[in-house]
This record gives C-alpha cells, sequence and structure tokens, in this order.
C-alpha cells in the first residue's frame, strides 16, 4: 500500500476541520401552519391508538372490579354475569386456528409470490399481480360464506380420511364423529383468505432482488432454483417473514369469515378435526348484541386482550420487514 | 436476463447488442434456453402424471376404500411429485433434477392456489347471479315476508348504508391519512419513527376492536345512538392507515430535485407540498385512497356493532339505525329461511363486483393498467422499479433492448 486508494482508508490524511456553520431557519407564517397541521396528523395517529387502548381498558375496567386481572388472563369458562369469565381457552383457540391458517398458507403463498414473480412467462406476469392484488382486496365475508356452503360439506370428508387414516397422529383424532366447525376448516378459510395478503407482500419483495445479482449467479452456471435459493430467497427473507406476520396479524383478528364457521367451546382441545373452534373476535361479535352491561365489559377486556397481541404482531413484522435489506431498498 | 423469450445467460451466443453482426455469413451457434419446454418434456410430465393418477387411483380407491376429492388429490400431488423426481434424476443430475422438481412443485401449488381462489369467487357470482334483479339496486327490504321469493325485494337499504358510511369515513381519514403521509415525507422529525411504526400497527387493528371502541367513546360514554355516522367513524380507523401508509410511499417518490427547484426558486415549503409535491403524486395519491376504501368496504364488524338492523332505506347517516352491505349479507346468510339465504348471496356477488370495480379505478390511477395510455404520471417513467404499489419489473432496469 504505497497511495492510500479509498476516501476512508485508514492511512489517509483525515481531512482540515471545517468551521460548524449555524443555519437559522425562520420560517415564514404560513410555513408554521403548515408544519404544524402536518405534525398535528401526525401526532392524532398517534393519539387515536393510545385512545383505543385507554378507552378499552377503562371500558374493562368493570369487569376486572368482579374478576381480578390474573383469574381472567387464565380462566377458561366464559359466563361473565356469574365472575367466572376469562380468556384461558379464547386465546388458545384464537392462537390455534391463526397458527393453523398460517401453516397452510405458507407454502402456497411462498409458491404463488415465487411462481409469479419467477417463473411465470413475461405476459402473464402483469396479469397475474393484478389478480393477486385483487384477491387480497376480496371482503372477508365473501370466504366466510363460502366457507360455510362450499367448504364445510366437502371438507368433512377431508376430515374423516384424516382422523381415520392418521388416527394414530394425536392431533387428528376424532372420536365421536363431529367434524362440522372444526379448526381445521376455520384454518382454511383462514389461510384462503391470507394466502393472497402474504403473497403480494412476498412478491413485492422478490421482484426487488438486485438484477445484478440474478443475472450474476445464473452466469456462474446457477440453475433458477439455484438462483432462486441464492439470491432471490436470502434478499426477500425479511418480505417473507414480514409478510407472513401481516397475515398473521389479520388471522388473529377475522371476524366475520371465522364468526360464520366457528361453534363457540371453551375448551382447550388440540384436536384440530373435531367439532368446536372459537375466537376472540368471533366471540364478541356472536356476544355482542344479547350482552349485559357487565359481559360487554368482559367482552371489551379480551378484545383488549387482542389488541396488544395484534399489536405486537404488526410491529415485529414491520420492524422485521425495514430491518432487513429488503426493506431499506425503499428508502430513497 | 434480457429478454422472456431468450431469458437466459448464455456463454457462447453473440450478445444481441452489436447488430452489424447480423448477416455476416458465420452462422449462429445454437441458443441455449433455460426456460424453453421441448416436446419430449412435455410427454414426460404428461406421461408422469397420467402414471401418478393411475397408481392412486388403483390404491386409493380400489384397495384401500378410502374416499373424498380432496384426499385423493393430494395423495396424487405427493405421488406425481415424488414420479417425477425420479425420472428426471434418470436424465439430469442432481442439480437439474431438483430445479425441474420445484419448478413443477412451485408451478403446481401456484395453479392449486388460484384456482381455489377462482372456485370462491365463480361460486358466489355462480349462487348470486340467478336472484339478481335490477330492481335488487332500486327497493329495499320494506315488502319482504318470510314467504317471499328470493327476488322479491332488494339491498337498496344496505347499499346507500355503505355508500353513506364509506363517503363519510373518506371524509374523515382522507384529510388525516394524507395529512399524515405528507408528515412523514415531508415535515420529518422526532414524532416520525414512532408515528410510522404505530401507522404500520394500526393497518393490523381488526374492525372489531375499531368498532368496540367507538361503541365506548360515543355510544356510551357521548351518550349517542346506533347511526351511519358511527360506523362511519369505526371504518376511519381502519381506513386510515391503509391510506396514509400507501400515500406515504407514493409521496416518496416524488424526485427531490422537483423539490429542491421548488425550493431553490424562493418558495415557501407549504407552497412546495401543494404545487409541486402532491400534484406530482396525484394518481398515487387516489390510488391510496381507492386502495383504503376496498380496505373498509367488505367489513362487517362495524356495523354489527355500531349501526343497529334496518330493513329500509335510512338516508340520514345522523340518525337512526342504517344498514350497509357487509352486514346484510352476514345478517341474511344466517337465516334459516332460503330465501334470505339467496338474497345474501346476491348481496356477496355485488359486492365483489363494487370491490372489483374500484380496483379497476384505482389500478387505472395508478398507470400500470391503462388501455388507451392514460394515467401515466410523471412518477411511472421517472422511479417505476421503487415503487410498490406500481408493479416491478426487475429485469425491466436492468438493460433490455
Amino acid at each position: 500500500m504505497t497511495a492510500p486508494l479509498l476516501a476512508n482508508d485508514p492511512t489517509a490524511t483525515p481531512p482540515a476541520p471545517v468551521d460548524r456553520i449555524t443555519v437559522v431557519v425562520r420560517r415564514s407564517f404560513g410555513d408554521r401552519v403548515f408544519h404544524l397541521s402536518a405534525r398535528a396528523a401526525g401526532t392524532l395517529t398517534l393519539a387515536l391508538m393510545v385512545l383505543v387502548f385507554y378507552f378499552l381498558l377503562n371500558a374493562s375496567k368493570t369487569f376486572f372490579k368482579v374478576e381480578s386481572f390474573s383469574k381472567f388472563m387464565t380462566d377458561q369458562a366464559w359466563v361473565p354475569d356469574e365472575a367466572n369469565a376469562g380468556v384461558g381457552s379464547l386465546l388458545f383457540n384464537t392462537i390455534l386456528v391463526s397458527f393453523l391458517g398460517v401453516i397452510m398458507a405458507f407454502p402456497f403463498a411462498l409458491a404463488a409470490a415465487l411462481y409469479v414473480s419467477e417463473y411465470a412467462p413475461r405476459r402473464l406476469r402483469r396479469s397475474l399481480t393484478l389478480l393477486l392484488d385483487l384477491l387480497a382486496a376480496v371482503p372477508s365475508i365473501v370466504f366466510g360464506i363460502w366457507g360455510f356452503f362450499f367448504l364445510m360439506p366437502r371438507q368433512r370428508h377431508l376430515s374423516i380420511w384424516l382422523s381415520h387414516e392418521l388416527s394414530f397422529v394425536p392431533i387428528f383424532k376424532v372420536t365421536d364423529g363431529q367434524y362440522a366447525d372444526s379448526p381445521f376448516i376455520v384454518g382454511t378459510v383462514l389461510a384462503l383468505m391470507i394466502i393472497p395478503i402474504a403473497a403480494s407482500v412476498m412478491r413485492e419483495v422478490f421482484s426487488q432482488a438486485p438484477p445484478v445479482e440474478r443475472e450474476g449467479a445464473l452466469a456462474l452456471g446457477g440453475t433458477r432454483w439455484g438462483m432462486i435459493r441464492s439470491v432471490v430467497l436470502p434478499f426477500g427473507r425479511g418480505g417473507i417473514i414480514g409478510g407472513m406476520m401481516l397475515a398473521l396479524g389479520r388471522a388473529l383478528g377475522e371476524t366475520i369469515a371465522v364468526t360464520m364457521l366457528v361453534s363457540v367451546v371453551f375448551t382447550r382441545s388440540t384436536h384440530i378435526l373435531h367439532q368446536g373452534s372459537n375466537t376472540i373476535s368471533a366471540l364478541i361479535a356472536l356476544d355482542w348484541g344479547e350482552a349485559s352491561p357487565i359481559a360487554r365489559s368482559a367482552l371489551m377486556a379480551a378484545g383488549l386482550v387482542l389488541f396488544v397481541i395484534t399489536l405486537l404482531v404488526n410491529v415485529v413484522a414491520s420492524m422485521i420487514t425495514s430491518r432487513t435489506r429488503s426493506g431499506s431498498l425503499t428508502e430513497i | 436476463m434480457t429478454d422472456s423469450r431468450t431469458d437466459l445467460a448464455v456463454a457462447d451466443a453473440p450478445p444481441p447488442a452489436p447488430p452489424a453482426d447480423q448477416g455476416s455469413g458465420k452462422p449462429e451457434p445454437e441458443r441455449i434456453r433455460v426456460r424453453s419446454w421441448s416436446w419430449s418434456e412435455a410427454a414426460e410430465l404428461g406421461g408422469v402424471a397420467l402414471a401418478a393418477l393411475s397408481l392412486v387411483w388403483l390404491v386409493y380407491e380400489q384397495l384401500t376404500g378410502l374416499s373424498g376429492g380432496l384426499g385423493f388429490f393430494l395423495c396424487w400431488f405427493a405421488t406425481f411429485l415424488i414420479m417425477y423426481w425420479i425420472v428426471q434424476r434418470q436424465r439430469h443430475d442432481k442439480m437439474a433434477a431438483r430445479d425441474r422438481l420445484v419448478t413443477v412443485m412451485i408451478g403446481g401449488l401456484a395453479a392449486v392456489i388460484f384456482a381455489a381462489l377462482a372456485v370462491i369467487i365463480g361460486y358466489v357470482i355462480f349462487r348470486g347471479y340467478s336472484t339478481l334483479r335490477l330492481h335488487f339496486f332500486t327497493v329495499d327490504q320494506r315488502h319482504v315476508g318470510p314467504l317471499s321469493p328470493a327476488t322479491a325485494g332488494g339491498g337498496l337499504a344496505a347499499i346507500v348504508g355503505s355508500l353513506e358510511q364509506v363517503g363519510l369515513a373518506l371524509l374523515i381519514s382522507v384529510p388525516l391519512g394524507v395529512g399524515t403521509a405528507v408528515f412523514l415525507s415531508e415535515v420529518k422529525g422526532k414524532l416520525g419513527r414512532p408515528v410510522r411504526i404505530f401507522v404500520e400497527a394500526m393497518n393490523g387493528i381488526p374492525s372489531i376492536l375499531a368498532a368496540i371502541f367507538i361503541y365506548q367513546i360515543w355510544l356510551i360514554e357521548a351518550h349517542n345512538q346506533v347511526s351511519g355516522f358511527a360506523v362511519a367513524m369505526a371504518l376511519s380507523i381502519s381506513m386510515m392507515p391503509t391510506v396514509a401508509r400507501t400515500c406515504e410511499v407514493v409521496l416518496r417518490l416524488v424526485p427531490g430535485g422537483l423539490r429542491e427547484g421548488s425550493l431553490a426558486l424562493g418558495g415557501l415549503e407549504w407552497r412546495m407540498v401543494r404545487n409541486v409535491v402532491l400534484p406530482t403524486a396525484r394518481t398515487g395519491i387516489i390510488t391510496a385512497i381507492v386502495l383504503g376504501i376496498t380496505r373498509v368496504v367488505g367489513a362487517a364488524a362495524p356495523a354489527l356493532i355500531d349501526g343497529g338492523e334496518s330493513n329500509t332505506v335510512n338516508w340520514n347517516p345522523f340518525h337512526g339505525p342504517q344498514d350497509d352491505l357487509p352486514y346484510f349479507v352476514y345478517r341474511l346468510v344466517r337465516e334459516p329461511i332460503k330465501a334470505e339465504n339467496l338474497r345474501a348471496w346476491t348481496g356477496a356477488m355485488v359486492l365483489v363486483g363494487i370491490v372489483l370495480v374500484l380496483f379497476i379505478v384505482a389500478r387505472m390511477f395508478s398507470g400500470t393498467w391503462h388501455p388507451l395510455g392514460w394515467g401515466r404520471g410523471l412518477i411511472d417513467r421517472s422511479r417505476r422499479s421503487r415503487s410498490p404499489l406500481i408493479e416491478t419489473d426487475a429485469t425491466s432496469n436492468g438493460g433490455s433492448s
């Protein structure tokens, strides 16, 4: 090394220190109003979230007066009028159903995203992208009624088959022949609902993978799959995780489609093919109409738990997506 | 990757760049096509599919007496993949065979999922179409009894409710959402990061939580009655973050040079935003708004909690219960009367139609779908590949001819 080749070479002589220049910005009245109103809009968003949390907490206080918070978090029953209610089984069932949906959705979402961004012919790619985004916008109630009228009677056969042939797997065990409204069916409908959502996030990230690296991988003699595995998937890892977490957030909070399919139970059972499923949002939607004030307060408390969980999932999802390399590309 | 038909990295083919080479008499070397499918490969694929079908049919239907179409399909697909792998291994090395297997697997899974989603949409249209009459859009359920045929009455009450509630939600969430986006991309500041995180988080808040929040704050604490306006407020909580997020992405695409130019000419900041940034991003902002609408137009939970039910038209969203389309579907589908269920299917089909129309409108403005070449803004030409909204084509800026 004779001469510094790079500007940040440690051997280079440091540049002469520059005197600090202080720039004073005196904004005009119009600009001050503009800054203030834009900041107000941003602050309002923050405030709205805090308000939602505060009012849900406030509303559930009525119920926490008759039952302690720790009992609420573990209690499996739901008889709020007798101060005997909790999210012990509710939360379990909510998470069970959502994870079933996400697990079933994952391979399909990944395949759909990879197909659209990597394998589809150029002419088809554009319309498939459009189709994927359109499907992500289909109202959930449509999935709900389709699941209820079309899927439930048909998926019964698959449930029966699974429980007969694979009964040695504990989660597939069904002894009394009750197959309708199972977590499996609810999870399937949720999976179909979240596949387009997750797939369009993933496709978006995959398509941003740098073309130079793709060409490099192919030029080194890699196969298409080799290129995808070594360039596209590592690049899109943040998008895959973020997309699935976003989908998980949707699945956790999905109300109407689930409400149409569940038959409410308050037990913790991992027999996913057996009748009986439940989620927090479905319980709120089903019970709200006939609930007494104290029961509504209990439902609000359950809603608060759901709020905190979805908030966490979404914040983590957005942080993962923005921290990885694929997310940083959108920063200009 | 220069072109879809020849996308490959050919080692010894002449680069397409110098056109003078053509016609020089030198025979062009045969092009190796990475993704081309020959007839023998197609026959292989078909043969394996058929073989798997026969084998699974024999074992599944005849020998073990299983039943059910879905189970059959799953077994067939698994057998097919295994057999395809074996066949490919006969002719290719491990890497090439794996590449082919993955191609078939991804194509198959994608085909299954697109087919399943097409079945869902098709089924809704199939069930709803037979009872859709033109008067679905002009009359309500006033004169509908339990014995009326499915074509009697209509969804006017629900359609009016949906239009008014979404309209009101727009009035609330568009200024807020666009304002937040302007704050995030133009004003910035210490608050920027928490606001962005919270907008992301709020985007995933279930609509039922927005609904019970409005119930508590507007109906209980402020002593109001159920109304379309309460529903609109709940909807705007779901809509606002969608608008803000999408809008921010679009605003960030406005070239910085335009901003600097405006400021260098002595413009004030708010004038720069009003006269330069927002007009440049106009089409993207419209897309953001339409995406916000599609996000909430199908949400039934707010009407279930805050809207009350009404089978007659209520034109006033500020007073009295007001129906909307998703709640209409939800309510009727749970009735034990066949005709009511059929009306629900009609409602669902209309809902899907509305989303479809909105979506096409959004795409027309976003500039990717332009049958007549309209809707192409400044952004589309300059930085198309960076916008998540606008379809990105990684290969298009890689140097296509």
